[in-house]
């Protein structure tokens, strides 16, 4: 990702905001999808290799996929998009109630390049809201795709997007008696999938915060240990040298600490490891299962799931291991809680009358709500943006696990697109 | 014992499969008469084997939900492991912790981490040397039986000792 040569003029080619006409209220569950156009691209050189086609079609589908914009059907337009220049005729828009309108074009450029310009058009207010312009080279067209869905959702929702992101996961194939996993990773929209390790036992990844590095648990050598993979070198490295397992690792947000559970006789407790100079501190001392561990956005706390209590619930302590206490006190077992970007939320698996699913409620344990339906959802990971979750869900019977995602409101509840059967995903931050 | 019947079995099914298999005429309605002495002419064990431990010894106790004190009748079956391991010392030993799929995937590692260390500290109270015993878990990553009801849960919540060195063969 390093090497992603970018150049992005964040032109706004109409400074003039909007009046506030075209606007989705992203608290509101079950809205109405907002109804937006996006004709395919003006092909603008006669180079142009399917840019100008495939962007748009990524963007309606990533729009689509959030559950809050309802792109149209391209066959319904009346008007053919020749000109990003020109103005739209507003109204051969507003008669397909399309309240946003996407327009853009492609062009190669003499040096290779891609040029990428689109606009966003408030149909009724009839004014553009947004103009950005990209230069890539054509290859990562993809990735404009996304950034362009991001621009449109940050503009229309007032949040940022999560396109342009990507998912770490565990792939899993074969019978449910020998069960293959390995360590993937792919697009957010389920493109570009590859995968990182073949062969042994892999499980739970996390990404850092510049998503160049996965921490996750590899048998790789007989004995289960935190590794790092790094996604530029490829080289894998096994975190630290413990007698026991290491596992359930996750990075703090400045990315200096790996925070992790360490087994030693029976008993797992948690640990943090300096990333810089490997000095390894003990924040939990319980003869319980602590493990699970993730940092609040500003690092200062973070939050775990302990058994200390008589079944497994969630606590919360200072970075530095001081002022462990209990959070979590609804009905039944609640474990792997994940703090949201955002600070506002910690996502959870909640285990009650026989169903494992997903849960948001406040740091301070109050307003809890589930969210998911499954008959054994687990692991939630959040979107940068706080917005929507992914986790796991696995089928009754042996039947495999598969990636679904959830908005944070309970709506919008579907699989994501993977290859074969997967589990453990773990969502990156916006790509730099 | 459990064990030990359960590869009887299988030894007899398969002779009956391979009869059954050579049957060149028609009327195959006789297959499912395994003869005695047909048992008695599977490979023998070798003691000190691998083998040895699972069909004689027994390599597997089972735990309740999530739970990892040793059930009392799986005592005798730890009992006679220490025994086996006395008689054998130079084999070395590793202890697989398990958990049914009720449980979140880290909760269940420790969980089998328990369980594997439960096992081990009985040996060690039996007499065997900690330093012969290695323990390993694998949660909910191994099951050996896929349906989602307390009978298979039940088989999946288990430790296993196996060889990590030292056996016959």
């Amino acid at each position: 990702m390093r090497n992603w040569v970018l150049a992005v003029l964040l032109t706004m080619i109409v400074a003039a905001p909007a009046r506030a006409v075209l606007q989705v209220d992203v608290n509101q569950g079950n809205i109405q999808p907002l109804p937006i156009a996006i004709p395919d691209f003006v092909a603008a050189s006669p180079g142009d290799t399917g840019a100008s086609q495939n962007i748009a079609k990524v963007v309606r589908a990533d729009l689509e996929r959030s559950g809050l914009f309802k792109p149209l059907n391209p066959k319904s337009f009346i008007e053919q998009i020749t000109n990003i220049n020109i103005a739209p005729n507003f109204s051969n828009w507003r008669v397909l109630t399309a309240q946003g309108l996407v327009t853009g074009q492609a062009a190669l450029q003499a040096d290779g390049r891609l040029r990428v310009d689109f606009r966003l058009w408030d149909v009724y207010g009839e004014n553009q809201m947004l103009g950005l312009q990209f230069y890539t080279q054509p290859v990562n067209w993809r990735r404009i795709a996304h950034m362009i869905s991001d621009a449109i959702y940050q503009r229309i929702t007032g949040e940022k997007g999560y396109f342009d992101t990507r998912i770490v996961f565990i792939s899993e194939s074969g019978p449910a008696l020998s069960r293959k996993k390995r360590l993937a990773i792919m697009d957010e929209d389920g493109a570009n999938p590859s995968f990182l390790t073949n062969g042994y036992l892999v499980l739970t990844p996390r990404f850092n915060p510049s998503a160049q590095m996965i921490a996750y648990m590899s048998y790789i050598a007989g004995k289960p240990r935190v590794y790092l993979f790094d996604l530029e070198s490829g080289r894998q490295e096994k975190l630290g040298d413990f007698p026991n397992m290491t596992f359930s690792p996750r990075f703090s947000p400045d990315g200096n600490f790996v925070a992790m559970s360490l087994e030693q006789g029976g008993n797992s407790d948690i640990y943090v490891m300096d990333l810089r100079t490997r000095k390894t501190t003990r924040l939990t001392f319980d003869p319980s299962i602590d493990t699970s561990p993730s940092f609040s956005p500003d690092g200062k706390q973070i939050t775990f799931e302990s058994d200390r209590g008589g079944s497994q619930q969630i606590y919360i302590m200072n970075a530095d291991g001081s002022n462990q206490h209990r959070v979590s006190f609804g009905e039944g077992r609640n474990g792997t809680p994940v703090w949201s970007p955002r600070g506002d939320l910690i996502a959870f698996t909640k285990q009650s009358n026989g169903a494992f699913r997903i849960g948001v409620m406040r740091p301070d344990g109050t307003t809890e709500r589930v969210l998911s339906n499954g008959w054994e959802d687990e692991g939630p990971t959040w979107a940068p943006n706080g917005r929507v979750l992914m986790f796991t869900r696995t089928i009754q019977g042996g039947r495999g696990s598969q990636i679904w995602s959830i908005d944070v409101t309970g709506s919008n509840q579907r699989r994501v697109a993977t290859p074969g059967d997967a589990s453990d995903p773990a969502w990156s931050p916006l790509i730099q | 014992m459990k064990n030990f019947s359960a590869g009887l079995k299988l030894a007899a099914i398969a002779f009956a499969v391979v009869l059954a298999g050579c049957e060149t005429k028609p009327p195959p309605a006789q297959p499912a008469q395994p003869q005695a002495p047909i048992v008695t002419q599977a490979p023998s064990i070798v003691p000190g084997s691998a083998e040895d431990l699972r069909v004689n010894v027994g390599d597997t106790v089972h735990f309740d939900y999530n739970k990892y004190a040793i059930l009392a009748p799986d005592m005798a079956t730890l009992q006679r492991q220490a025994a086996w391991l006395a008689k054998y010392p130079s084999v070395r030993v590793t202890i697989e912790g398990h958990a049914d799929e009720r449980g979140t995937r880290e909760y269940n590692l420790a969980l089998g981490a328990r369980r594997a260390n439960a096992v081990k500290e009985t040996l060690v109270s039996l007499g065997v040397s900690a330093g012969r015993v290695d323990t390993i878990s694998y949660g909910k990553e191994r099951p050996i039986c896929t349906d989602s009801n307390e009978s298979c849960w039940a088989q999946n919540r288990r430790g296993v000792t196996i060889i990590a060195s030292g056996a016959n063969s």
